[in-house]
């Protein structure tokens, strides 16, 4: 329970940032990454505002203490090397961030927005990634 | 202007990168959207329960931002052949690239984490390349 409680903070103040920041507008994510044409540079800002944030904190907290606040382990990532499907899979999702300007986060966060275009969006997104759980699996 | 949209910004930034470093401090796990959401389905409840409960608080923020004037765009634009195209790779593209802007992005290069930082160049060139196509070529 309280495990459930604290995630809901958690999101509930990275879903506030997504939008307070336009993280959550798809023409402003366009915009910055039209760097051939009417540049936008506001995105960059965004980027820059969390990386003051989580930056220190994990490299002289978490990297440390490689606990939580509770006293339990981190779930840190192990993997070091690059792989194909690593390479493949930024190539991919690049592509489609390109075409649509939306990622997970705000793809998610637009929901309650209720349109058609967002129900499409996710549901295609669920089944991309199911997809590629299967794929997984199988091999 | 020009000015308060970058502050503005930073600071929408930096509510994003507390709500990540609170679910790494609280739960001691990486706010990686894409991963989260695709996890949610395949752990149970007892175990993953944390997942559903961060995917709720990030789908109603918004609802009460609003009540401070920051509000979803009206409309989201591309076909729907458009959204759904981009949507199956945004799904598959970040299965299998392990993460997304927000576990490679702002976790993974807080990390200092090279696998992230060649994710997220990759990422970040394969979508400029993909909007000059689309708004300068085709």
């Amino acid at each position: 329970m309280k495990q459930m409680i604290t995630a809901l903070i958690a999101g509930l103040v990275f879903g506030a940032g997504l939008t307070i920041s336009t993280m959550v507008d798809p023409l402003k994510v366009l915009a910055f990454l039209d760097i051939f044409g009417n540049w936008d540079p506001t995105l960059a800002f965004v980027m820059g505002g969390a990386l003051t944030v989580y930056l220190p904190i994990y490299q002289f907290y978490v990297r440390r203490a490689q606990r939580t606040l509770f006293n339990e382990p981190c779930h840190l990532p192990q993997k070091k090397k690059l792989d194909g499907p690593l390479l493949l899979g930024a190539v991919l999702f690049g592509v489609g961030w390109g075409l649509s300007g939306i990622c997970p986060g705000p793809g998610l966060a637009n929901l309650s927005q209720g349109s058609t275009e967002i129900l499409v969006f996710i549901v295609a997104l669920l089944i991309g990634m199911i997809s590629v759980n299967r794929a997984k699996r199988a091999q | 202007m020009q000015t308060s949209m970058f502050v503005q910004a930073f600071i929408g930034g930096m509510l994003i990168g507390t709500g990540a470093i609170l679910l790494m401090l609280f739960n001691g796990r990486i706010a990686g959207i894409s991963g989260i959401t695709a996890s949610a389905f395949t752990t149970r409840m007892a175990e993953g329960g944390w997942r559903w409960a961060f995917l709720t608080g990030l789908i109603i923020a918004p609802l009460l931002t609003a009540q401070a004037g920051f509000t979803l765009p009206e409309k989201i634009p591309g076909s729907l052949l458009t959204l759904t195209l981009a949507g199956v790779l945004v799904g598959a593209g970040t299965r299998l690239g392990s993460g997304c802007t927000s576990g490679h992005g702002i976790c993974g290069l807080s990390r200092l984490s090279f696998r992230s930082l060649i994710a997220t160049f990759i990422f970040m060139a394969s979508a400029v390349v993909t909007v000059s196509l689309v708004r300068y070529v085709f």
